[in-house]
């Protein structure tokens, strides 16, 4: 596709697929706006405990958080080694960022257990209620992305991916790089900035 | 290169033409069907204290007849015309994703099946919390039945249609423009085609955030809008109104861009201040994000922000006011013919110049608190989405059906049509501005003969009768012209815009040789040259995968609606299996 996408005259001179994506992130923007929105408007209103003070894990969410933004430098080393054509290292790298995702998401699910553990379900309160949805729409997200990186992996292992393929691996890397950054946002008023 | 028929050439179709059909036909049944429910509505309405309609079935058909009218009907119509027409203003053989493109159809088509499927279920389920569906209202303790999920899941799926087809008109017309068709030549309807994919793709995202959250208050017992827990049903109002005026200019954009090619075409005049024209439109784009609140000036947000948003909303007349003169000055010292479609323009713009006029109204927040909630309100949205909206889409119905099918709707009946439609809009509308300002609330199944409206609302049944009774002739008139109307050629109306150039309907690849444009106006200013023959063209084979996708999400969809977890999976494993064969599947033949 890509060597048709650089062949296929464009009027922007921008890949198709790849406008598209970034039409997509700017639209996940605003979907995750609203989430932090709503959160930020709902901080300190719950009417009863737990509150962020007293159950955010700052130390054990910074070793996922690393975690998380590893994998992105891992995508970025994925994606060179692609273009140029190395795709031992490809392959390395693609399954590193699987497993970096899949290592936050246990990470999550760790974390959501020990909360609902301590108290603080889903319907326990405000925070409950904004918390789980915005990480858990994040996670999910990311979750996505482990099956996106997976399938490159296992198609680079078949030998079906190869520089030609660049753009692809691209376009994932612009969901990855995303998913990162909210999670930067997210950590940042979430858990550093909690009320 | 013959066309493919038979069922299975339409069920995996990629071609934009036959996509654009199928919205435009789907979408023209849900348009009667919400018609129907509105001619319910005037018929227990045309007598005070009525007992023809119970207040529950009342509740449910004002309900669907909103929702309908704008997610259903409204909408996709203005789609079918992005489908149809836009690659062929461009000078493009396809949409830039064909597959997304059926994937966009089939979701809208099996969303708006699975909301309406409540009307089957016994005791007939419908939901019946108005089309913004306000908190606490929506919720589990005052609405404990399927009603609200079947809206709210409905809503979120027609939602992903939306998204993706903004997705694939932004790419489409940014990136597959003819040679030479620079964007300041790009034709107005395709640039409102952009204006509004923005809108979508931005506005879109905040309601899906509502509805799941509403979802989570109803399924899992969360609080978001319940204020026993320290939620806030405001929450509700402001999420859904910073989608739902974006959505106002989503539904008036695209009739904008349509009369903006029909006033030119039959002036024989180019569009009197293109540049500003456009500007104007990119502008209420802009300015369409920041006037919600003033859908919320009597939830009491206090003085400084009613101030803010009634001078933002006062503000946005003005490019909507440029552009209405724009439209005057086209038709000033031009060769008019007044065809079928350029009534229906001309009646776009003296009726949404009064809805718009009303609409100013509301902008002071104390004209605003008489006028919340009666049907003056009601009055001025429908002399917007109706007088404005689909007067703008029949104007395109008449104007591009010669392209779509190859033969003409008859003028005769078309202008019958017409003023059934115009008088009929008047006298169903005009009076609910004095029955609203007489204090007729909104959304009541009946109302006293003691209010002294009964005449008037006698009337408005009346109107709406007649506009059934356009209906039905605009229905026949597309019956006869399948053995009757005259054959159209390529260019009957000397239109200046590329989708003229080339034969009616237009063959599967759109163009022989795709185009080199030099003008805003290519045909007016070069006449087609005699093409070369065509080498290989190719053309996108069909995909059942598109389909296949979307079926994962009303299945998915089942899970809230029954409380059962695992369809959940079985849904999403749908979805996943079609949008991996989607990936890997060859495409083009």
């Amino acid at each position: 596709m890509t060597h048709a996408a650089a062949t296929h005259h464009t009027s922007m001179g921008l890949d198709s697929r790849k406008m598209g994506f970034w039409a997509f992130i700017g639209s996940e923007c605003l979907l995750f706006g609203s989430l932090i929105s709503t959160y930020l408007v709902y901080q300190g209103r719950s009417v009863s405990g737990p509150t962020p003070a007293e159950i955010l894990n700052i130390p054990v969410t910074s070793i996922s958080t690393f975690d998380l933004l590893m994998s992105s430098l891992w995508m970025v080393l994925a994606l060179a080694a692609v273009q140029r054509g190395d795709m031992k290292w490809a392959k390395v790298w693609l399954l590193g960022v699987a497993i970096g995702g899949a290592i936050f998401i246990g990470f999550q699910v760790y974390e959501f257990t020990s909360f609902v553990r301590e108290g603080l379900t889903l319907q326990a309160n405000l925070f409950g209620c904004t918390f789980f949805i915005l990480t858990g729409t994040h996670g999910a997200h990311v979750t996505v992305g482990v099956l996106w990186m997976l399938t490159l992996w296992y198609r680079a292992m078949r030998g079906k991916l190869g520089p030609e393929h660049a753009m692809t691996v691209e376009i994932a890397g612009l969901y990855w790089h995303f998913v990162d950054v909210v999670w930067i946002v997210i950590f940042t008023l979430v858990y550093l900035l909690h009320k | 290169m013959s066309e493919p028929t038979g069922l299975k050439s339409w069920l995996t179709t990629t071609d934009h033409k036959r996509i654009g059909k199928l919205y435009f036909w789907t979408a023209f049944v849900f348009f009667l069907l919400g018609g129907f429910e509105a001619l319910l509505i005037r018929a227990q309405l045309a007598k005070p204290d009525n007992t023809l309609i119970s207040a529950d079935t009342y509740n449910q058909l004002f309900t669907m007849h909103g929702t309908t009218m704008v997610f259903m009907a409204l909408m996709p119509l203005a789609a079918a015309f992005f489908n149809y027409i836009v690659p062929l203003q461009i000078g493009a053989r396809d949409v830039a994703f064909p597959r997304l493109n059926a994937f966009s159809y089939w979701v809208f088509l099996l969303g708006a099946l699975f909301m309406n499927a409540s009307w089957l279920l016994p005791h007939h389920p419908a939901p019946d919390g108005g089309w913004f569906g306000y908190a606490t209202l929506t919720e589990k303790q005052f609405n404990p039945g399927p009603n609200i999920d079947f809206w709210l899941l409905g809503l979120q799926i027609l939602g992903i249609a939306s998204l993706a087809a903004g997705f694939n008109f932004i790419v489409t017309i940014l990136n597959l423009r003819a040679p030479g068709m620079k964007m300041m030549r790009l034709p107005v309807f395709s640039w409102m085609t952009l204006v509004t994919s923005f809108l979508m793709i931005t506005a879109f995202p905040v309601i899906t955030v509502a509805l799941v959250f509403l979802m989570f208050d109803r399924v899992f017992g969360t609080h978001f809008y319940l204020p026993q827990a320290g939620g806030d049903p405001v929450l509700w109002q402001h999420l859904f109104w910073l989608f739902g005026h974006p959505e106002v200019y989503i539904l008036i954009l695209p009739a904008m861009g349509v009369i903006s090619e029909v006033l030119p075409t039959f002036s024989r005049k180019p569009l009197f201040g293109y540049t500003v024209v456009v500007y104007s439109g990119v502008l209420i784009g802009f300015m369409g994000w920041g006037v919600w609140s003033h859908h919320m000036f009597s939830v009491g947000l206090g003085p400084i922000a009613d101030s803010v948003f009634a001078l933002t909303t006062m503000l946005i007349a003005i490019p909507t006011g440029v552009k209405i003169f724009n439209w005057l000055a086209t038709l000033w010292g031009g060769q008019i013919r007044l065809t079928t479609a350029m009534c229906f323009a001309l009646g776009f713009i003296a009726l949404f110049t009064i809805g718009g006029l009303s609409g100013v109204t509301h902008a002071a927040p104390p004209a605003d608190l008489q006028q919340t909630d009666t049907y003056y309100v009601v009055a001025h949205f429908h002399y917007v989405l109706f007088g404005g909206t689909m007067m703008g889409l029949f104007a395109g119905m008449y104007y591009w059906w010669p392209k779509m099918t190859g033969r003409l709707l008859s003028e005769r009946l078309g202008l019958v049509h017409f003023w059934l439609m115009f008088i009929g809009m008047n006298l169903t509308f005009f009076p609910m501005h004095l029955i609203g300002l007489l204090g007729m609330p909104r959304r009541i199944y009946t109302y006293s003969h003691d209010l002294g409206v009964d005449s008037m609302n006698l009337l408005c049944s009346i109107g709406a009768a007649m506009l059934g009774l356009g209906m039905v002739v605009f229905v026949y008139n597309m019956w006869r012209t399948r053995r009757h109307g005259a054959v159209a050629g390529p260019n009957p109306w000397g239109g200046a815009t590329l989708e003229w150039s080339i034969p009616s309907p237009p063959p599967v690849h759109n163009f022989d040789v795709i185009p080199t444009v030099t003008s805003r106006v290519p045909l007016w200013d070069a006449p087609p040259k005699p093409a070369p023959p065509p080498g290989h063209i190719h053309v996108p084979a069909g995909s059942w995968w598109p389909m296949v996708a979307a079926a994962g999400l009303p299945v998915m969809a089942l899970a809230p609606l029954t409380h059962t977890v695992w369809i959940v999976f079985v849904g999403a494993a749908i979805l996943l299996f079609g949008i991996y064969r989607w990936a890997f599947e060859p495409f083009e033949v």
